[in-house]
């Protein structure tokens, strides 16, 4: 196993385990904060494949932004005591079941994906990732929809403030 | 020496650096405590902590030490794992910006030559933006894990102000980033060293002011120390601390403003860049260690501009930071950008 690899399988199995505790915990705050360390590990594995601007993107509107948005919402809201219903077994049940299916076919999908299996992953080399880059093909090859999808942000940014607007 | 392919000699001289750069960056805040107190007796005209040692230099230890002899309480209602994690967090965010700031150009030690930098992403300004970002954290889960109602408000307005500022700075920073070109703060400091270029002030003086007052607001420094506002607040965010942890979220207020501060000189005010001085005429080691002094110099500057405004402007309302954070500061930074942008563009044609 070299460095990379390590790297990979801790970064990796702290994602999981977060994830898993992110459902497991019962205290919503405390969920929280699992998430922002899975958002913490994947941006480790972005790091990992050399995708660095992404990798801070992703810490700065995902960890840094929304998550303080959703502490908010839940410290205003104070769920702090045990006020979700208890749903009975048999609905438990129905989930857990439904959920492994859909687990299991996305893992055979996986399997068997001829593009997946034979390309690997570039640790070092690969320099797309990298802003200039990034950039570049942003703002060359793909401007249109660029600027599209910003116009999609203006707008819904728009509709918040109109909405937030109305009493 | 290769294990795993890696040089672990690199690693250790990593290591190295990045103690040194935390224990300094400690020193320097612990000192900033003392030299808030003087500058606030000077400005009282009153003599300011002269009882331990010479000049009452001792007075932060005395302080350190009377911090960690306190009792520490935890209290019964609060949810005790986030009560220890909060102050935790808020040092960590505060300390983990130093490294990407470029301390000093390259030195020569045993034939290794030994950047100043612990890490010289390209990315570099953006991971500023990211650790600012999550210094909310700290004092956000602080205030609501001591389970008390003035904690939680402080908390509140806390992440509100640092979030409002936070978009006015990113504005400003990318209007920066318009004239530099790049991320990486290492070059950004190599750029303003370049002969015939002049610091990114000249060409930003509008960004670096806002940048300066958002500045401000995310170290919680007054006038906008809203969360810690006494007379509203009792104490704040932190008031159900005791000890060292209540020491720490102090420590860190202080340690935030040493690092935007060096962040500030190494944006728009040249880094370690000497004026009127060619370093590549020194020898390497010589032209580091002036440059390592001229920006500690700059850093000392700024923090003694935070403590001015401190003990000279009183404390905004709060609808009146809100105001001037997404009326005045937002609009403001968007016409700089769209300004900076368009003469950019005109400069290139």
């Amino acid at each position: 196993m070299n460095a990379t690899q390590i790297v990979f399988w801790f970064l990796s199995a702290l994602a999981l385990v977060s994830a898993l505790m992110v459902l497991l915990s019962k205290n919503p705050v405390h969920s929280v904060l699992w998430l922002i360390t899975v958002f913490f590990a994947i941006s480790g594995h972005y790091i990992l494949l050399n995708a660095q601007f992404l990798a801070i993107v992703n810490l700065i509107v995902y960890a840094g932004a929304i998550m303080v948005l959703f502490l908010f919402v839940i410290m205003l809201m104070n769920l702090n005591k045990q006020t979700e219903p208890q749903k009975n077994a048999w609905l438990k049940m129905a989930g857990a079941i439904s959920g492994g299916c859909l687990l299991m076919i996305l893992i055979s999908l996986v399997k068997q994906a001829n593009e997946i299996t034979t390309k690997t992953a570039r640790m070092k080399d690969g320099d797309i990732g990298l802003i200039g880059n990034l950039g570049k093909a942003l703002f060359h090859d793909y401007v249109v929809p660029f600027e599209i999808s910003s116009v999609l942000f203006l707008s819904a940014m728009v509709g918040a403030v109109v909405i937030g607007k109305k009493d | 020496m290769t294990l795993l392919a890696i040089d672990w000699i690199l690693v250790l001289e990593k290591l190295i650096l990045i103690a040194v750069i935390i224990f300094a960056s400690l020193g320097i805040a612990l000192y900033t405590t003392f030299a808030e107190r003087k500058v606030a007796g000077i400005l009282q005209d009153r003599p300011g902590p002269n009882r331990a040692g010479p000049f009452g230099l001792l007075q932060p230890f005395a302080d350190g030490l009377k911090l960690i002899m306190k009792e520490e309480i935890i209290p019964n209602t609060s949810n005790k794992w986030l009560f220890i994690l909060g102050p935790g967090l808020a040092m960590t965010a505060a300390l983990m910006t130093c490294a990407v700031v470029p301390w000093g150009d390259k030195v020569e030690l045993f034939g290794r030559t030994i950047s100043l930098q612990i890490a010289d992403i390209n990315v570099g300004i953006l991971y500023v933006f990211a650790v600012v970002s999550l210094g909310v954290y700290g004092i956000m889960i602080g205030g609501w894990a001591s389970n008390n109602k003035f904690s939680l408000l402080a908390a509140l307005r806390g992440a509100s102000q640092a979030i409002s500022y936070e978009l006015a700075m990113g504005l400003s920073l990318i209007a920066l980033l318009m004239t530099t070109g790049t991320l990486q703060l290492g070059e950004i400091v190599k750029q303003q060293q370049a002969p015939g270029h002049l610091w990114n002030i000249v060409y930003q003086p509008l960004g670096f002011l806002i940048f300066l007052v958002c500045a401000f607001a995310e170290c919680n420094r007054a006038p906008f120390d809203l969360p810690e506002a006494e007379n509203e607040l009792n104490f704040g965010y932190h008031q159900e601390y005791s000890s060292m942890k209540l020491g720490f979220y102090l420590f860190s207020e202080y340690i935030n403003m040493f690092i935007s501060s060096a962040i500030m000189a190494t944006l728009f005010f040249g880094g370690y860049d000497v004026p009127f001085l060619d370093e590549s005429k020194l020898a390497p080691n010589m032209a580091a260690i002036i440059g390592i002094v001229a920006l500690l110099v700059k850093v000392v500057i700024f923090i003694f501009f935070f403590m001015w405004v401190r003990w000279t402007i009183p404390r905004f309302r709060y609808d009146q930071l809100m105001n001037l954070g997404w009326k005045k500061m937002i609009p403001l930074a968007l016409a700089n950008m769209l300004i900076t942008g368009a003469v950019v563009l005109y400069l290139h044609k």
